[in-house]
């Protein structure tokens, strides 16, 4: 039995020119991404300057929490804090009924998404539209984002001309990027000038001055939150760092990790609430102090969420975002899923090669490969794996503890091997027997060969 | 409210009981890069986001020039920041509401300064009544001092203050995205572009 992740991924690449655009895609931003990190001579001591400063703040969390909090009650902002994301959809809608609020808008926040807010909400009878275009266009499907960054990047533009045309009447069978963008802009303005409140993430929350960042290409955060006089933001506890000076480092490498930018075109800072209006900044647990606790794990609430790890990673990009069923998809996704629910994601670790490209690439320097080994072994533990994984590994274990029985199963192997009629080795039952091709069997094997030249020379 | 006070002792006392190792916080001093001439750099990545960067002398010469950029030669509504080099076609003061600026066609403001490395400008709501207007408009339009451009990020940090409730962003380019498979459109929910005035022998 394969892994639910493995069953999905099946059939994303069933569409094999799908999935090679997909990959390409992808490719293609971590390209840029090189781009950008080559151009700076100080890259690698940006990246161990931004892995000290997250290992600091939580060496010290409880602290700049209350520092945050004190600081941002100055400014004349609300604080809320919320254990679950119950509590935090419970906390947000009790502000949205306070305000007699039934339109929001709101942009991307990958916490929102983990939360379920949305569908919260609108059972609420609020009316939710996420404005980013990306997030947009997955809202309209019906589906959740893909990737944390490119929240559409599963589909194509014949795909966003349909959706369109069925929810914002554009012409059937548009599909110019350029087309499509206009009537969204035009589609999203009204959203926002009917808007009782905007929601955002947050990206950086500073303790020493109670501020807080948000980044944006497309300027939505901003619009969203500048016209309605209600603004809430919503971040996870570990969105916190020390000093203002500290977001020159993470900025900087923010948008060079993300899509190759210099820079995010809009990346606001919000100290307090606009003349007039009123911030409510809402803080959320939701698992990260547990996480916090795990000596091996703890590093994963360094991420900066830019997305580098999912463009790079081989299974990622052939396998797409979907195929995770987690709010946060991707090598880090593999590491956050079981942290929240081992059983049902006790997979994902699996879904992944080992290669290591996603650890050379993250920005905050989290070992992201090396936790990903680590879950394996405490899935395996638990007792979570299927078997179609636990019993090849217990066979080979047996085997590779006895020298003998793998000289002799190695030498039974390549007698029999070329003889074996090709159903019975690529069936239904072998997962490996998909798309790969045995080796060419040699006649002898590495130890006889060596041990005959051993003879030889003497 | 006893709930929600439980909520943040919960969460506060649950981060303190983990034994996480003591880090020490970095030193933020380091040979980030400089560039010769910063100007020439700020303009150059600018023009790589989608952005326009000129070069003017003095008031007068950005008054021309102002004049003959073709958001603005175009524009019905115009919000300016700097009267004494384009008028505004109405009066800020007398706006309520943010809502009303939507119609705006262009907006001219000033920034305070520039960062080569990335493109980006520093721009505050200090003196915006609506700060809604730098992303309702049309068009954008920045006037930043020549001689007020930093190399790096960290040097924009080091002029930075926030000791006071307040809104300010770095702003590099036009609205955009690639949101429909990574094809790159200028012009997502904001400014369709932006350009951005050094402006010489600073007012
Ligand atoms: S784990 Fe690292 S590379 Fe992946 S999204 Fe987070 S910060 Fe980016």
């Amino acid at each position: 039995m394969p892994t639910p992740h493995a069953v999905r991924a099946a059939r994303f690449v069933a569409d094999s020119d799908r999935a090679h655009w997909h990959d390409q895609a992808l490719w293609f931003v971590r390209v840029k991404r090189d781009r950008m990190a080559q151009s700076l001579p100080e890259w690698e001591a940006l990246r161990e300057t931004a892995a000290g400063i997250k290992a600091h703040t939580l060496s010290r969390l409880g602290d700049f929490l209350e520092q945050f909090e004190e600081r941002a009650i100055a400014l004349g902002a609300r604080v809320h804090w919320a254990r679950d994301a119950a509590e935090h959809n419970a906390i947000v809608l009790s502000i949205l009924e306070s305000h007699d609020v039934k339109k929001v808008v709101k942009s991307k926040s990958m916490l929102t998404e983990e939360c379920h807010l949305n569908p919260f909400l609108e059972r609420h009878e609020i009316e939710v539209v996420d404005t980013d275009l990306g997030e947009r266009i997955v809202q309209l499907a019906g589906e959740p984002p893909s990737h944390i960054v490119l929240p559409a990047i599963h589909k194509k533009k014949e795909d966003v001309g349909e959706i369109f045309h069925r929810f914002l009447k554009t012409e059937a069978g548009a599909s110019d990027p350029k087309y499509l963008t206009e009537a969204a802009r035009q589609h999203l303005r009204e959203k926002f000038l009917a808007s009782d409140a905007g929601i955002t993430g947050v990206n950086f929350a500073v303790a020493e001055t109670g501020g807080f960042v948000v980044c944006t290409n497309e300027g939505n955060a901003d619009l969203g939150v500048s016209l309605p006089k209600l603004h809430i933001a919503c971040m996870g506890i570990e969105k916190l760092i020390p000093r203002a000076a500290d977001l020159g480092v993470f900025l900087r490498l923010l948008a060079r990790s993300a899509t190759g930018q210099p820079i995010t075109t809009y990346s606001s800072h919000f100290h307090g609430p606009a003349a007039g209006g009123e911030l409510h900044i809402v803080l959320v647990d939701n698992g990260r102090s547990k996480i916090l606790e795990s000596e091996e794990f703890r590093r994963s609430l360094n991420c900066i969420r830019c997305g580098a790890c999912m463009n790079t990673c081989p299974v990622y990009r052939r396998s797409g975002g979907h195929s995770y069923d987690a709010t946060v998809p991707g090598p880090i996704g593999s590491i956050l899923g079981p942290a929240r629910d081992a059983k049902k994601y006790a997979g994902l670790p699996h879904a992944c090669s080992l290669c290591g490209s996603c650890t050379d690439v993250c920005p905050v320097k989290i070992d992201l490969h090396y936790q990903l080994l680590t879950w394996r072994g405490e899935i395996g533990r638990r007792g979570l794996l299927p078997w179609s994984k636990t019993i090849p590994m217990k066979l080979l274990a047996f085997v590779l503890k006895r020298p003998w029985l793998y000289a002799l199963a190695g030498r039974i192997a390549r007698r029999v091997l070329p003889l074996v009629p090709r159903w019975l080795l690529y069936n239904r039952l072998n997962d490996w027997g998909r798309q790969r091709e045995l080796p060419q069997i040699p006649k002898h094997s590495f130890r006889e060969i060596y041990e005959r030249r051993q003879r030889q020379s003497q | 409210m006893s709930d929600a006070s439980a909520s943040r002792s919960e969460i506060l006392s649950a981060v303190r009981n983990r034994h996480v190792p003591a880090a020490a916080l970095p030193d933020l001093t380091g040979a980030w890069i400089t560039f010769p001439d910063r100007a020439a750099h700020f303009a150059e990545t600018l023009r790589s986001v989608g952005g326009t960067c000129v070069d003017v002398a003095g008031i007068e010469e950005l008054r021309v020039a102002l004049q003959s950029l073709e958001p603005v030669a175009a524009a019905k509504k115009v919000y300016s920041a700097l009267p004494e080099a384009a008028p505004s076609t109405f009066d800020m003061a007398q706006v309520a509401d943010p809502h009303a600026l939507d119609d705006a066609d262009v907006a001219i403001a000033r920034g305070e300064f520039a960062v080569a490395e990335n493109g980006a400008v520093w721009v505050t709501d200090a003196n915006l009544k609506h700060r809604v207007i730098l992303f309702i408009a049309q068009h954008l339009v920045l006037v930043v001092p020549r001689n007020q451009i930093v190399n790096n990020m960290h040097e924009a940090y080091a002029r930075l203050r926030f000791d006071g409730p307040g809104y300010g962003l770095f702003l590099s380019g036009p609205s955009k995205t690639a949101d429909i498979e990574q094809s790159l459109v200028i012009g997502a929910h904001g400014p369709r572009s932006l350009t951005v005035y050094l402006l010489d022998g600073s007012a």
